[in-house]
Formats: C-alpha cells, sequence, structure tokens
C-alpha cells in the first residue's frame, strides 16, 4: 500500500484560475520522488495540499490509507508526526526569536511526544552533522546551509514517515548543496522523500522516480534515469535541454 | 525582519542609552513612590508669599497663591506615572488583540477593520480623548486614562496588525503549524515575540504621548479635578505669569519632557539588551 495517495486532485487559490489540474501521485513507503516543472507550475501548492494547509476542489488524499481531513484532530495529529516539511529560504524558516533548541523541539512540545526531548533535539542535531552545543544558540548565528541542517532537524526529530522538501537546497552554494543532498540522499533511506526542485542534476543523484508538472499537470513520470535518457513529453524534453547537465559526482570533484 | 541588523556607527553605545533612560524614568518614579508617602509641604496650602523665586524654603519657588511648586512637581510625577502606564495598558490590551484579530480577519473584515483603524488615527489622540472625557460626566484622572487608553489602541491596533502579517507570511509560522502547533500557541510564541522589540518602543512613544495629552486635558480643564496638581494644570496656572515667573512652567515642562525622553531611551535601551539578534556576543 503506498504511503500517501494523490488522487485526480485539483485546486485553485480563486474559483477563477486552477492551478492543479486532476493531479494523481503515489509514494511508496521509502520511495525518494523528485518533483520537477518551472516557477508557478504549482509544486508549492501541491505540498500545501500534501500538508493538509489547504484543501482540495476536487479529488482525494490518502495518507497510511486514511483520508488527509485537516478537521479531523486525532487523525492530524498523528500525520503532522509523520509527514514533515523543509523550506527552501534558510532565513525565513527559523523563527529569529527562539533558540536552536526551541526550534527543534517545537514539533515534540505540540504534538506532546513522549521521551526526552533533549535528548532527541541532541540527536537530530547530531543526525545533521551540527553539534549539541548549537542547541543554546539563534539562528543569526548560523550560516545559511547550517539553517537548513536546523530546518532539517526539526523535519525529522518527531519521526516522520515522508519528508517533503520545497526546494530545499535551491538558496545554498554549490559546495553546501552537496552536503546537504549527501543529508538528504542518507535520511530518505529510513523515510520518503518528495524533493521538489529545479535542478534536474540533484534530482538525478538523489530521486528513484521523478515527476514532471507543467501549469497543474503531471506531464510525464517514472523512473528517474529512464525518464531523463528517454523523455517523452516535449515539455519534459525542452526543460532537459535547458538545463546544463550536471550530475552530484560532477559538482564534489 | 529575520536578518541581522547591524546598528549605525553613529548610535550611542546601548549600555549608555539604557542607563540614561533607567535613571530619569528612576528619579521620576522614585519622586512620584516618595510622594505619597512624603511631600516638602501641604500641596493645597498657601505655605508661603505668591510667586516667590527659587530659595532654600521653596526650591523652585511658589505659585500665584503661595503654594509650594516643587511639591506640586513631585505629585506631578506620580499623575504622569499612573496615566502613562494607565492609558499605555488599556492601548496595549485593546490594540494588540484588536490586530491580532485583523490579522488573522477574513479578506473583507480585514479591510474594514484596516479602514476604521485608518479613520480614527485621522483623527488627533487629544480629540478623541476630550470626546470620551465629555461622554463621561465627571472628569476625574480615571476618566482621563480610560479616554487616553482607548484613543492610543486604534494606533497600537494598526501596527499590532501590519507587523503581524508581515510575521504571518514567513515560512517558520507554516513550520509550526505542520509541527502541530495551534494558532493561539503560534500567536504566543511565534508572533508576540517577534512584533514585541517594535511594539515596545512605540509603547514608550505612546507613553509620552499619553502624558502629554493629559497634560493637554488638564491645561484645557478637561483632566483630574484641583488636589491632582498634573503638569498639565501647572502649566496652565502658570500661563499668566509666565514673564515675570517662568519657572512655574518651565519646571512642569522640563519634567514633562524629561519623563518622555527617559521612557523612550528605556525602551530603546531594553529592546537591544532583550534582541538576541542584536546582542553582542
Ligand atoms: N496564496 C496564493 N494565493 C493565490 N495564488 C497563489 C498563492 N500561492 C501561489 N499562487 C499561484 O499559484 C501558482 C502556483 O504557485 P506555486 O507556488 O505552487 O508554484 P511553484 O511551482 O512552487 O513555483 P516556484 O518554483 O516559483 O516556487 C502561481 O501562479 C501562483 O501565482
Ligand atoms: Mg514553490
Amino acid at each position: 500500500m503506498s504511503l500517501v495517495a494523490v488522487d485526480k486532485v485539483s485546486f485553485g487559490y480563486t474559483a477563477s484560475r486552477p492551478i492543479l489540474d486532476a493531479v494523481s501521485l503515489d509514494i511508496a513507503p521509502g520511495d525518494t520522488i523528485g518533483l520537477v516543472g518551472e516557477s508557478g507550475s504549482g509544486k508549492t501548492t501541491l505540498l500545501r495540499l500534501l500538508l493538509g494547509l489547504a484543501t482540495p476542489d476536487s479529488g482525494t488524499i490518502h495518507f497510511d490509507g486514511s483520508p488527509l481531513d485537516p478537521r479531523n484532530g486525532a487523525f492530524m495529529r498523528q500525520f503532522r508526526r509523520q509527514a514533515q516539511v523543509v523550506f527552501q529560504d534558510p532565513y525565513s524558516s527559523l523563527d529569529p526569536r527562539q533558540t536552536i533548541f526551541s526550534i527543534i523541539a517545537e514539533p515534540l512540545r505540540s504534538l506532546r511526544l513522549a521521551g526526552d526531548h533533549a535528548a532527541m533535539v541532541a540527536q537530530a542535531l547530531e543526525a545533521v552533522g551540527l553539534t549539541p552545543d548549537a542547541a543554546t544558540r539563534y539562528p543569526h548565528q548560523f550560516s545559511g546551509g547550517q539553517r537548513q541542517r536546523i530546518a532539517i532537524a526539526r523535519a525529522i526529530v518527531p519521526g516522520p514517515r515522508l519528508l517533503l522538501a520545497d526546494e530545499a537546497v535551491s538558496a545554498l552554494d554549490l559546495t553546501t548543496k552537496v552536503r546537504v543532498v549527501e543529508l538528504l540522499a542518507r535520511l530518505s533511506a529510513s523515510m520518503s522523500l518528495l524533493f521538489v526542485s529545479h535542478d534536474i542534476g540533484v534530482v538525478a543523484a538523489l530521486c528513484r522516480r521523478i515527476v514532471i508538472l507543467e501549469q497543474g499537470r503531471i506531464v510525464e513520470a517514472g523512473d528517474t534515469a529512464t525518464v531523463l535518457a528517454n523523455p517523452r513529453h516535449p515539455y519534459t524534453q525542452r526543460l532537459l535541454a535547458s538545463v546544463p547537465r550536471l550530475t552530484l559526482n560532477e559538482a564534489s570533484t | 525582519m529575520s536578518t541581522t541588523i547591524a546598528s549605525a556607527p553613529a548610535r550611542p553605545p546601548r549600555s549608555l542609552i539604557l542607563w540614561a533612560g533607567l535613571i530619569l524614568v528612576g528619579l521620576h518614579v522614585a519622586t512620584g513612590l516618595l510622594s505619597l508617602v512624603w511631600l516638602p509641604y501641604e500641596p493645597t496650602g498657601m505655605v508661603g508669599m505668591r510667586l516667590e523665586g527659587p530659595s532654600l524654603v521653596h526650591w523652585i519657588g511658589t505659585d500665584r497663591l503661595g503654594r509650594d511648586l516643587f511639591t506640586q512637581l513631585m505629585i506631578g510625577s506620580r499623575i504622569a506615572l499612573v496615566v502613562g502606564i494607565g492609558a499605555v495598558a488599556i492601548g496595549a490590551a485593546i490594540g494588540v488583540t484588536l490586530g491580532i484579530l485583523a490579522a488573522f480577519a477574513s479578506k473583507w473584515l480585514d479591510d474594514a477593520l484596516a479602514a476604521t483603524l485608518d479613520i480614527l488615527i485621522a483623527f488627533p489622540t487629544l480629540l478623541i480623548a476630550m470626546l470620551v472625557v465629555a461622554a463621561s460626566d465627571t472628569a476625574s484622572l480615571w476618566s482621563a486614562i480610560v479616554a487616553l487608553g482607548i484613543a492610543l489602541s486604534a494606533i497600537v491596533a494598526r501596527l499590532t496588525r501590519i507587523l503581524a502579517k508581515r510575521v504571518l507570511v514567513m515560512d517558520y509560522i507554516t513550520a509550526a503549524r505542520t509541527s502541530g502547533s495551534s494558532w493561539p500557541k503560534i500567536v504566543a510564541i511565534h508572533i508576540l515575540p517577534n512584533i514585541w522589540p517594535t511594539l515596545s518602543v512605540n509603547f514608550a512613544l505612546q507613553f509620552g504621548l499619553a502624558v502629554i495629552a493629559e497634560a493637554s486635558l488638564s491645561y484645557l480643564g478637561l483632566g483630574a479635578p484641583p488636589p491632582n496638581a498634573s503638569w498639565g494644570r501647572m502649566l496652565q496656572e502658570a500661563q499668566g505669569t509666565v514673564y515675570t515667573a517662568p519657572l512655574g512652567a518651565i519646571a512642569p515642562g522640563l519634567a514633562l519632557v524629561s519623563l518622555a525622553i527617559g521612557v523612550n531611551l528605556l525602551a530603546d535601551g531594553l529592546r537591544d539588551s532583550i534582541d538576541p539578534t542584536r546582542r553582542a556576543r
């Protein structure tokens, strides 16, 4: 059974302008999927729907077999623990007035998860390659790449089964990007990953499957290697022609 | 808002601002408290000649009824502090609540609230306060405080609404939602702490506004009735003798200005020492 099942979901912020049009997508446990599409194609909107921050106009989203219903409090508490997100802008995603500990512990506190929160935060920090003494400091004392690690630590601390990353490496310089992608690759061994990116090279290195979104429609989906080697849809072909070919190995040498 | 703003090089050191504020405000607080237990003279008594100049017995002289000016000044400190704190507290309670609600309201309700606030703010604080005082039948210190608090609340609400909306679009708010935090919790732990530095400096400005507005109300005869010697009434009473005995007007004027400046310095200094992004490491 798939972890997330999106079935013919349509959505518009206003009635007059649909943003997503009959989008269907399955995310299997442990899968890594790259969601690619140009700016404005609806990638962030789809993530918002997957997170229950907005509800589809039509179609359904199931998580672990249950319908995703933001009004169902008991379900949402379970769901929030299992689905987490990392954003693009490392400067907007951490509250400047909270210590790193408070930031990372927020899901533990708000979802009232059992356990030693201090130890869990320390463990999450270690998992993203930061030292435990980071906990007492504030976001402005960290670089963009470090902040992104902190944001990832907050996302993984409740032990999610699904991690959504919305252009989580786009704002980082090349070497930092490679390190954070390596971190995500390591994490994806124990959870499903939906990775939104403009960067086909990164998607090729990180994701087993790829989904191409064009103006709110999925125009192509499949095995990353297959799709990139033999793109069927003209849009995908144009997309591939327009990006410099870059794989993770090339980038890190 | 999320980025570190380096303070301008011309700015005096933080500790100096904080200390200057502490000293000025501390002086007024000490004087105000002292006035509760000790006064040099009976405030309403004719304890000297009319319009005496400064001397060892009457430090800054007497008014045209022979009352001791320093005694009145001390009571004025107390009244100004009560008015400032009271009005800002009322203005903050109403204003912050309304501002937060407006930031969360649906589009048309938010637009309606914003327009109402803009209209209210177009009226001078003093005019609104005069209307409120006029509507209550007895002029008292409390009616002046409530009136000023209500007048200030519109300014606070508008500022709170703008600041809260700016915070609401940050990714850390979305992250808080996906972390399972409820809206009230998000307001308490993310929104209020992030708008507080700007708000608190504004409260200090409004403290000054309220004290000056109360003085104006008193000056116009709408403030606290006679036994309460507010600085505004002292100014009003010194009006006729400002050329012969200028100290009667200068002293309460200086007191007023020093308190307003002191509170602003204090707020500035406190904000800088509380803000983690401004604290030097
Ligand atoms: N809150 C909103 N209200 C109205 N329209 C919106 C809102 N958010 C996004 N849109 C519109 O929806 C469309 C899709 O936006 P979305 O953010 O999902 O695109 P995206 O694929 O994530 O783009 P990018 O790569 O630039 O992040 C855009 O045309 C945008 O203008
Ligand atoms: Mg986006």
